[in-house]
């Protein structure tokens, strides 16, 4: 604080000066000024210039059209959708199907890069060469062609739906998707919900406080008898009081296709297994990388301590690799969530095949769709860095790095 | 300075047209040698390549009456493949000069796209597909069937309207390309295959046994399909227009690519005025005296172009139809030249 005091006060033209000017002084911060000038002017000379184009060539422009019905129908909808919804309305069917496959595909790989680093660094040398295959061989192929080699594997393998494959009478597996029962609520839904909730939330605060038991009074404290009534038996009280909270509407095969219940269509399930299985490749190798980062030393102190490999690996490597695979994997994120556009080329309906393909032909405007659609991934991806990078934050305090 | 901006702007600019509006089309092609044709990735009988990379077809037909107008020579004409849903703004960015790629004319489409549509190539409307071991023999007993159809087509919007207005479930899984369509439609993925008909029987060759599969009957709708300039050039515009014109002339006279040159010496006054000995109908048009005899020795008449792609003489063997001339009972009518 006495320091502050005796510097002379922050001038505002001189911290200007310093910041943009840096050693030029006053001629950097003209440079700087025009720099940015020119930058703005050939900006607005583009804007103009293609407003001026549209104008002149009568290619209707502006998103007016967002408000039209849109006329044509979507294979999954994750709000409800009909064919006389507005181009608005695409969009957000489209965006959410790209949400809800990238969002899949990244556990997925997550997972699945975990275990296959995990493999690879295993000391079974069967295991390790057959991981070490699986990167190898999956990472060297190009995605669109593990796109289209899972769809029309998964399309070939399965039968029609009329030979479809029942699952005990209640799923049934065929090349039009896998129907399951859906559920629907019922009057006991709310009170069981409502309680679960609780229940949740109640055994959150009694591991804190067993936590605090243990850390501060080295007491043990036994919960789980009470977890396990608050979890289950709460839920299943208001069950005998109010009655069931779902019942479940059985898919039949009426026609062509199932009635009734609710659908996971082969086009989602090949874009998921592809995109999972392939990032998972490079995923593999920076978790191998995080993990080798490590010293083996801890490795060593960790074993003798008389923990297992496991517990090793969970409890002291892997806290530790993470600092260094956190920012290589949030790449990886992205690009799955990017490559999810390759899924026009099996039909399943994304951002990209519905809005800037579909809703592009059907109404010509090519700069505004595609420029929604580039800003739509550009928010995507800036979100999940935004999300990552927290996380690694956290990740290097919690190491006290 | 003010054109140095516009220069630079203009190549920042990516995928905006560069031309003006009143750009002269014809001047361009002129220059550059060569007719920039926009066509389809392979549709038999309308525009696809054989195996040694000709293009053939009846929208390549049209392509190459031009470049036969304009240059006298067939060959120079540069076809660019164009997925259904890249094909507007090929035309939009000046990439293509004439998109001649079994489109169908909407009002939405000659109004908001810049575009024009200069006259119908093709009369047809949109049926079914499905294999017969369906048993189907109606659209109306498609309830809750799974429908491949290829996006960015006008295909898609019909297939709404039809099920719902005959009350029935569906559900659709729309491709980017026709030939993904056609491979999903054979693994199974999906009941039903729809397209414009002449597309559906030009699809079935492709199938590994065209004989399983069938045809329904109904048509669901109007698809006039005809080639587009963009909008703004009326001189281009008239010069693709009358192309089309002049090749239903052509067989409405009996003019053959075999007897051109003996019909231009008799001394009858209509074929005199077509074939360019009299009058000079081709020069206002921006091209020369004898533009039709080009045409016509280019690629033949409109009856012969039909017969060769996609009529008797073609494996489509499509009956011509709608497509017969106004006086044998067809829609093919073209305005009089003189």
């Amino acid at each position: 604080m006495s320091t502050e005091a005796r510097k002379p006060p922050p001038q505002i033209a001189l911290k200007i000066r310093r910041i943009l000017g840096g050693r030029a002084g006053w001629n950097g911060v003209a440079v700087q000024f025009a720099f940015a000038a020119i930058l703005g002017w050939i900006g607005y000379e583009i804007i103009s210039n293609a407003r001026a184009n549209l104008e002149n060539q009568h290619i209707a422009a502006g998103f007016g059209f967002l408000r039209n019905n849109a006329g044509f129908d979507v294979n999954q909808t994750l709000i409800s959708y009909s064919g006389s919804d507005t181009f608005l309305r695409v969009f957000v069917v489209g965006l959410l199907n790209t949400l809800v496959v990238s969002a899949v595909g990244i556990v997925f790989a997550t997972v699945i890069g975990f275990i296959v680093a995990l493999c690879r660094l295993s000391p079974n040398w069967l295991l390790s060469r057959v991981s070490e295959i699986y990167v190898e061989v999956i990472r060297n192929l190009p995605l669109l062609f593990q796109i289209l080699f899972w769809y029309l594997a998964v399309l070939a393998a399965l039968p029609n739906p009329r030979q479809s494959i029942s699952l005990l009478g209640i799923a049934f597996i065929s090349n039009r998707g896998l129907v399951i029962p859906s559920a629907i609520g019922e009057r006991g839904l709310e009170p069981f919900l409502a309680m679960l909730a609780f229940g949740v939330v109640a055994s959150l605060a009694l591991h804190f406080h067993a936590r605090r038991a243990l850390f501060r009074q080295g007491r043990v404290i036994r919960i789980w008898p009470y977890v396990l009534g608050l979890l289950f038996g709460l839920p299943l009280a208001t069950v005998l009081m109010f009655g069931l909270p779902l019942t479940f509407e059985l898919p039949q095969l009426r026609g062509f296709n199932f009635a009734g219940g609710s659908r996971i269509i082969p086009e989602f399930v090949a874009l998921t297994l592809a995109l999972s299985t392939y990032t998972a490749a490079f995923i593999a190798e920076i978790v191998r990388a995080g993990i080798l980062s490590v010293h083996k030393g801890q490795m060593e102190a960790g074993s003798s301590l008389g923990l297992s490999r496991g517990a090793t690996l969970r409890l002291i490597v892997v806290p530790q690799a993470m600092r260094v695979i956190v920012p290589p994997l949030t790449n990886q994120y992205l690009n799955l969530t990017k490559n999810s556009s390759l899924a026009v080329a099996i039909g399943y309906p994304d951002l990209v095949s519905v809005f800037a393909g579909t809703s592009l032909s059907q109404t010509g405007q090519a700069i505004e769709i595609i420029a929604m659609t580039m800003g739509m991934y550009l928010l995507i991806s800036l979100f999940t860095s935004a999300v990552m990078s927290v996380y690694g934050w956290r990740v290097n305090r919690g190491l006290g790095a | 300075m003010k054109r140095v901006t516009l220069a630079l702007t203009l190549a920042l600019a990516a995928g905006l047209s560069t031309q003006a509006a009143d750009a002269q089309t014809l001047k361009t092609v002129k220059d550059r040698g060569m007719l920039s044709c926009g066509v389809s990735q392979g549709l038999p009988g309308f525009s696809s390549p054989d195996d040694k990379g000709n293009w053939t077809g009846i929208d390549v037909d049209v392509c190459r009456a031009i470049a036969g107008a304009i240059f006298n020579d067939p060959a120079k004409v540069k076809f660019v493949p164009l997925s259904a849903k890249d094909r507007f703004t090929a035309l939009q960015s000046g990439e293509i000069d004439v998109l001649s790629r079994n489109t169908t004319w909407t009002i939405s489409r000659d109004t908001s796209l810049g575009a024009n549509f200069t006259g119908v190539t093709y009369y047809d409307g949109q049926g079914f597909m499905v294999k017969k071991s369906l048993k189907v023999n109606s659209a109306l007993e498609l309830n809750s069937a799974s429908v491949c159809v290829q996006t960015g087509t006008t295909t898609e919007q019909n297939l709404a309207d039809y099920f719902k207005a005959n009350n029935m479930k569906y559900e659709v899984i729309a491709f980017a390309t026709n030939d993904e369509t056609v491979k999903a439609y054979e693994a199974g993925r999906c009941d039903v295959f729809t397209t414009d008909q002449s597309g559906l029987y030009a699809n079935r060759l492709k199938l590994a046994n065209p004989n399983d599969h069938m045809v329904l009957p109904e048509i669901i709708s109007k698809e006039p399909l005809g080639p587009m300039v963009r909008h703004g050039d009326d001189q281009w515009f008239d010069i693709v227009k009358w192309t089309l014109f002049a090749m239903i002339t052509a067989e409405e006279l009996g003019v053959t690519s075999k007897n051109v040159d003996e019909k231009a010496k008799l001394e009858n006054p209509e074929l005199k005025r077509v074939l360019g000995s009299d009058g000079n109908f081709g020069e206002q048009l921006g091209l020369t005296k004898d533009w039709v005899v080009r045409i016509v020795k280019t690629v033949g008449n409109y009856g012969e172009v039909f017969d060769r792609n996609v009529g008797a003489g073609s494996p489509l063997a499509i009956n011509r139809g709608l497509n017969n001339l106004w006086n044998k009972g067809g829609l093919q009518y073209a305005p009089p030249i003189r």
